[in-house]
């Protein structure tokens, strides 16, 4: 009975703290500089979520009002009617139109549309931009986290590899901490799913592929703010990649096994009724996989952003004391099961990969049990 | 009178709940009576974990576009 007494406390501490923190919005005039404050916080969740064209760490409203943007502008390329190529800072954080060559542009939303010279956007009723969009083939925050990414994993890498040929195969340094997850890779990933006799042939890209998702997943969680693994083009492409090759070194046993999954156990007739049914489900199915990889890693990595970023919101919400050490538990708590789910994230999406590479390269072994 | 979507979006995160669940609890099961096994119940449980939440944030994006 005893023990209830904090439980009791606790309770009737938070009733008070919650009538004291829904106290201030009920005045008048508070209310509508509240609901700015939600669409400021969700306008910002929203644009933190996509990519953007200049690589901008932080903004401060200085005291005349007007917004300091700490950062560095990015290359932008663009295809229209030729190749056009200027900084980003053309566009003013989207503020000013960019004039290239007597042509301008304008940020909407962070995507790039053609104007006129004043920057006038017309939208369709559905609140979408209607003008003429160029090609956009821009090196964005996403592509500088890639290059980076792409450059630490290879100065990483290499320098392992000429450490092992240097030492005689003995880990040192931070070997000692790639070797574990390198042969983890190999040993429970590679060869448990594909087999010893093809899976040397995907080891690269289960390697490659497991690092450059973890690395990205956790320079998400930096202050960068930078949300790669959160963008479905990436994803889409990486799934790609594990579509084509998947469909492109299937053996031949794969293939039969996808167009006459019966086999010799059914005569012709009997399999024809089966199959209008079968195959389609087959055909589809290859489609599915890379499709259900590619929406887990971008819904996953999304999902965790928009849960942190709004616990971060709170404490703007609330304003009082209450707030800011829940909002900082509660982000806190977040960000560490995030770090838990940027490895795991990795790890299933390399899994799944290999399961797949394994279907592909069945050979006639399961021919026997028929 | 239509229902209002963010009903949809909770029926589906009941359901992968039950299912993720489901799967957590019976692989537990598994590994006390099976200890030793526990690497290769752990990799079956992630991936069945994986599917249902691949299906169910495909459903939670239905949702979200309809």
């Amino acid at each position: 009975m005893r023990s209830t007494f904090p439980i009791k406390l606790l309770f009737v501490t938070s009733l008070f703290l919650s009538a004291t923190a829904f106290a201030n919005p009920t005045e008048s005039d508070a209310e509508a500089g509240e609901k700015d404050l939600k669409t400021e916080i969700t306008e910002y969740i929203g644009h933190h979520l996509k990519d953007s064209h200049d690589f901008s760490l932080f903004s401060i409203t200085q005291e005349n009002g007007e917004k300091k943007h700490i950062g560095f502008p990015l290359p932008v390329i663009l295809w229209d009617n030729g190749l056009k190529v200027f900084s980003s800072s053309k566009f003013h954080h989207g503020e000013a139109v960019a004039e290239v060559d007597g042509d301008y542009f304008k940020l909407d939303h962070s995507k790039i549309y053609k104007t006129d010279a004043s920057g006038t956007i017309t939208y369709d009723e559905k609140h979408h931009a209607t003008n003429a969009k160029p090609l956009d083939f821009s090196i964005t925050k996403g592509v500088v986290m890639i290059f980076l990414t792409g450059l630490l994993m290879f100065l990483l890498f290499k320098g392992l590899a000429t450490s092992y040929a240097k030492n005689g195969s003995i880990p040192k340094g931070i070997g000692r901490f790639f070797e574990p997850i390198v042969l983890y890779i190999r040993d429970d990933i590679a060869i448990a799913n594909i087999g010893e006799k093809r899976y040397k042939k995907y080891m690269p890209f289960l390697l490659t592929v497991f690092f450059f998702i973890w690395f990205l997943n956790m320079f998400g969680l930096t202050p960068f703010g930078v949300n790669v693994t959160g963008n479905i083009a990436v994803t889409t492409a990486l799934a790609i990649v594990t579509f084509l090759l998947t469909n492109l070194t299937g053996t031949k046993d794969y293939w039969k096994h996808l167009f006459d999954p019966l086999g010799d156990s059914m005569p012709w007739y009997g399999k024809l009724p089966l199959y209008v049914i079968l195959i389609p489900i087959e055909i589809l199915g290859i489609f599915i996989k890379p499709f259900s990889l590619l929406i887990r890693l971008y819904a996953n990595m999304q999902a965790g952003h928009i849960v942190i970023m709004s616990l971060i919101g709170l404490m703007f919400i609330f304003k009082s004391w209450i707030g800011s050490p829940l909002s900082f538990g509660l982000a806190f708590a977040i960000s560490l099961i995030e770090i838990l789910v940027a490895l795991l994230q990795a790890y299933i999406f390399t899994m799944l990969s290999a399961l797949y590479f394994g279907f592909a390269s069945e050979e006639h072994d399961h021919a026997e049990a028929h | 009178m239509t229902i209002p979507r963010i009903v949809g979006a909770g029926l589906i995160v009941i359901g992968v709940g039950v299912g993720i669940g489901k799967i957590g609890g019976q692989a537990m099961e598994a590994i006390a009576r099976q200890p030793e096994a526990y690497g290769k119940i752990q990799t079956a449980m992630l991936i069945a974990a994986a599917l249902i939440e691949g299906i169910g944030f495909a459903a939670l994006f239905a949702t979200a576009e309809a």
